[in-house]
């Protein structure tokens, strides 16, 4: 095939990047110009109707109000969890918990039980239709971002999310990492920068170097358990305390109320950083409540959320190995930072105005993007070069945790550690393998336990069972074993401690293909027809191009016929029947955007001077 | 020495910090696995490992220390654990006054904080004298020099240890 060759239908597969947010998601994709979002921004809710149907999206999102019981909100907080971790957030979250969530939480939602990964599935799939929509071919491809401070399972979770959602996730790329790459803050050559990101659910500070176009981050550091999210549970408890008192009456139970309620409080908590107080106004029924909140008492309010925020900042600076006064520029990221009292901590902390150019909202997806355009070759000339934002050890006698890969360690990094037996005869070594950064195995994450089996029975000591650990460029953890003594492949069981196993994403990969195949099949025409479209449109076009009547009569025909016979399949229910002539009519114009395109060219060349 | 030879440099001690990031970030540009998202899975896994050592070695070797470390390995020379004889009165009477401040005792905070002081100037001379000693090895390739560094490093890391303990007990009490 010509180099010159434009391919109507079927360019090359696009990878999208996402912003797979708590309480927003957004889908982007790389231009010849630039990062560009792909539609509008999709509330990460995901709700159940009556009838059993899974919606997503803005839907899902009404749905809080009139069945809040069905519906879930900021499932990202629940990804890769256990019930243990998360019980502050269940006494205000309105879904009930489903048996058996020690290692993955299960959510009863209607009469379906659903996990975080299979919700956040289910935002993916509808960011993934709206991509499609867009740009008129299908996407199968997608960077996701994740938090900087993710550990391993969350971010298992997210890359278990994609694969659900039928989505090949080529990469996990730090959510202040992508928000760096979207400020094109690489113009500086040479450079210090912070990211401070607060969301709606979580918060990550990251410390990069600049240079040449490579962006490497040298120290992260946050909170997965901080965000929005905080400030409006704080709002909404007050309200909730007011409501009791005026009406004497404990609401709190009231489900569609509190979340009334809540959207009421987030409403008052957007306009405090616009003005200097608001109302939260709240009908319901025949029944009112109105609160003012000025901004001196919101401050009061959040100072302990900001004040939590700065501390990790203080470690960030330490373990980069830089002053404040090192750091060229601070940016800014995420929703919450749109508060003034966050954008004025920030400023006393870092001692310079931070960055707030872009829309908060949207840099995350965009830097995602421009990862997309790296990964598709599209962007040459920048690279990301992340760490692990936790430290990597296995338990040792006396529950003690050693560590093999410190946090802030490039990735890929890697360490390999030598494992025998201790008495004579035993078959198998077990390893614990941890995240965190404390002494004691009991203060920090279990990650998963690998079962070394099947070694030959021996004196103590003489087995030698090579374990090698890799953290990936996602920040997810490979294990491999290697026999020593026979040089080969050692084989070993994976009990993860959180999440989902291989086999039980395989089982929802099918099972929501299985349910929905109808859906699926209806899909599968409606993505045929979106082609369809693209590709007549573009032939349409085409057809007005002097390099179309430049074409002998028999091509000519030829495309006509193509064009003719794709019209008349485009309305039947066989989404193979309407491929089947897209790829037709693709043939039959390949000579066509031969000759458009070299005229292209010869036109450009004309215009500009080689050697300027 | 693997990481010596995934930055494509001959096995010395002193290294120049700029032409060694150099060396990192030409390599990374070519390795890392964002150049090979399209590749076959066999180059993929390959340009995950040469870039997971890349990234082990440039860590490994960037820090003075810890490349003296790597490399005595490497060499065949474990470090020891024990205390320098030379230090021993000096710790004796350090953890006497660590043991005073933890009951209570303030008179003990001036004291340690004129030895974290003392410590902490060794520490940088410690960093003088081995820089000495890795131009001599360099050129000398001589192995009672790496005793030398062994020993200097045994007294670095003890030393280091030491300033350490004494800024976390300082920092603790201060915060009561």
């Amino acid at each position: 095939m010509s180099t010159l060759h434009i391919d109507f239908g079927h360019a090359k597969p696009r990878i999208v990047g996402i912003d797979l947010g708590t309480t927003n998601s957004l889908v982007a994709v790389m231009d010849l110009t630039g990062p560009r979002i792909l539609s509008g921004i999709v509330p990460s809710v995901v709700s159940v109707t009556t009838s059993g149907e899974v919606i997503a999206g803005s839907e899902a999102r009404e749905m809080l109000i009139t069945h809040p019981e069905r519906t879930v909100y900021s499932a990202k907080r629940l990804m890769g969890r256990g019930v243990s971790d998360v019980q502050e957030e269940l006494k205000l979250f309105p879904f009930h918990i489903a048996e058996g969530s020690e290692s993955v939480i299960k959510l009863q939602l209607g009469d379906k039980v659903m996990t975080p990964p299979e919700i956040s599935a289910h935002i993916l799939r509808k960011l993934k239709e709206d991509a499609e929509e867009v740009l008129g071919a299908a996407v199968t491809q997608a960077v996701i971002t994740v938090p900087a401070y993710f550990n391993d399972a969350q971010r298992q979770a997210t890359k278990d999310a994609g694969r659900i959602a039928g989505l090949d996730v080529l990469r996990l790329v730090n959510e202040p990492t992508a928000a760096a790459l979207a400020y094109g803050l690489d113009k500086r050559k040479e450079g210090l920068v912070a990211v401070y990101d607060l969301g709606g659910g979580t918060f990550d500070i990251s410390i990069l170097r600049l240079h040449d176009g490579i962006f490497e981050v040298l120290a992260t550091n946050g909170d997965t358990h901080l965000g929005g999210d905080d400030i409006d549970n704080l709002l909404l408890n007050i309200a909730l305390e007011d409501i009791q008192s005026e009406w004497s009456e404990d609401v709190s139970g009231n489900a569609g109320l509190v979340q009334l309620l809540r959207r009421a409080v987030i409403q008052a908590k957007e306009a405090l950083s616009f003005a200097p107080s608001a109302m939260i106004d709240l009908e319901y029924g025949p029944r009112k409540y109105q609160r003012e909140i000025d901004v001196q008492l919101f401050n009061r309010l959040i100072e302990p959320i900001v004040e939590r925020t700065l501390g990790p900042c203080r470690n960030c600076i330490k373990d980069a190995g830089v002053t404040v006064e090192q750091l060229n520029e601070v940016v800014m990221v995420g929703g919450s930072t749109r508060i003034p009292l966050v954008r004025s901590a920030v400023e006393k902390l870092f001692r310079k105005r931070p960055h707030t150019e872009l829309n908060p909202d949207e840099v995350v997806a965009l830097g995602a993007a421009v990862q997309a355009g790296i990964l598709g070759g599209e962007v040459e000339d920048k690279l990301l070069l992340d760490v692990t934002p936790l430290s990597l050890g296995i338990e040792t006698m006396g529950g003690l945790m050693s560590k093999l890969i410190h946090r802030n360690s490039t990735i890929p990094a890697s360490a390999t550690e030598l494992f025998t037996t201790a008495v004579d005869g035993q078959t198998n070594v077990l390893i614990h393998v941890l995240q965190g950064e404390r002494e004691l195995v009991k203060d920090c994450r279990s990650l998963a336990r690998f079962d070394l089996k099947e070694i030959e029975p021996m004196i103590a000591g003489m087995a030698r069972v090579q374990v090698r650990f890799l953290i990936d460029a996602n920040g997810i953890l490979n294990v491999s074993a290697k026999d020593l003594r026979t040089g080969k492949e050692h084989s070993m069981d994976v009990k993860p401690s959180y999440g989902l196993t291989d086999d039980q994403v395989e089982a929802m990969i099918l099972e929501s293909y299985d349910k929905a195949e109808e859906d699926f099949k209806e899909r599968q025409v409606r993505e045929a027809r979106v082609e369809a479209d693209a590709i007549l449109g573009a032939t349409d076009k085409a057809r007005e191009d002097e390099a179309y009547l430049g074409m002998p009569e028999e091509e000519r025909a030829a495309i006509d016929r193509a064009i003719a016979e794709l019209r008349l399949a485009y309305h039947s229910d066989d989404h193979l029947l309407i491929r089947n002539q897209i790829e037709k009519l693709n043939q039959a114009t390949m000579a066509l955007a031969e000759a458009i395109m070299n005229a292209a060219v010869g036109k450009a060349l004309k215009g500009t001077n080689i050697n300027a | 020495m693997k990481f010596y030879e995934a930055l494509g440099l001959e096995p010395k001690l002193a290294l120049d910090p700029d032409d060694l990031k150099k060396r990192f970030y030409d390599r990374s540009r070519q390795w890392h696995p964002d150049r090979f998202s399209r590749a076959s899975s066999g180059e993929k896994q390959r340009s995950e490992e040469m870039t997971a050592i890349l990234n082990d070695a440039f860590r490994a070797l960037r820090d003075p220390v810890t490349r003296a470390e790597y490399f005595l390995r490497e060499s065949g020379l474990e470090l020891s654990k024990d205390a320098p004889p030379e230090l021993l009165e000096e710790v004796f009477e350090l953890n006497m006054a660590l043991e005073e401040l933890r009951g209570g005792d303030e008179s003990a905070r001036a004291q340690l904080a004129s030895a974290q002081e003392r410590f902490t100037g060794m520490l940088g001379e410690a960093d003088a004298s081995l820089a000495g000693l890795f131009a001599r090895h360099d050129e000398t390739q001589d192995q009672a020099v790496l005793e030398q560094i062994r020993a200097a490093l045994n007294r670095r890391k003890y030393v280091s240890n030491l300033v350490r303990d004494v800024e976390k007990e300082l920092n603790v009490h201060s915060a009561h």
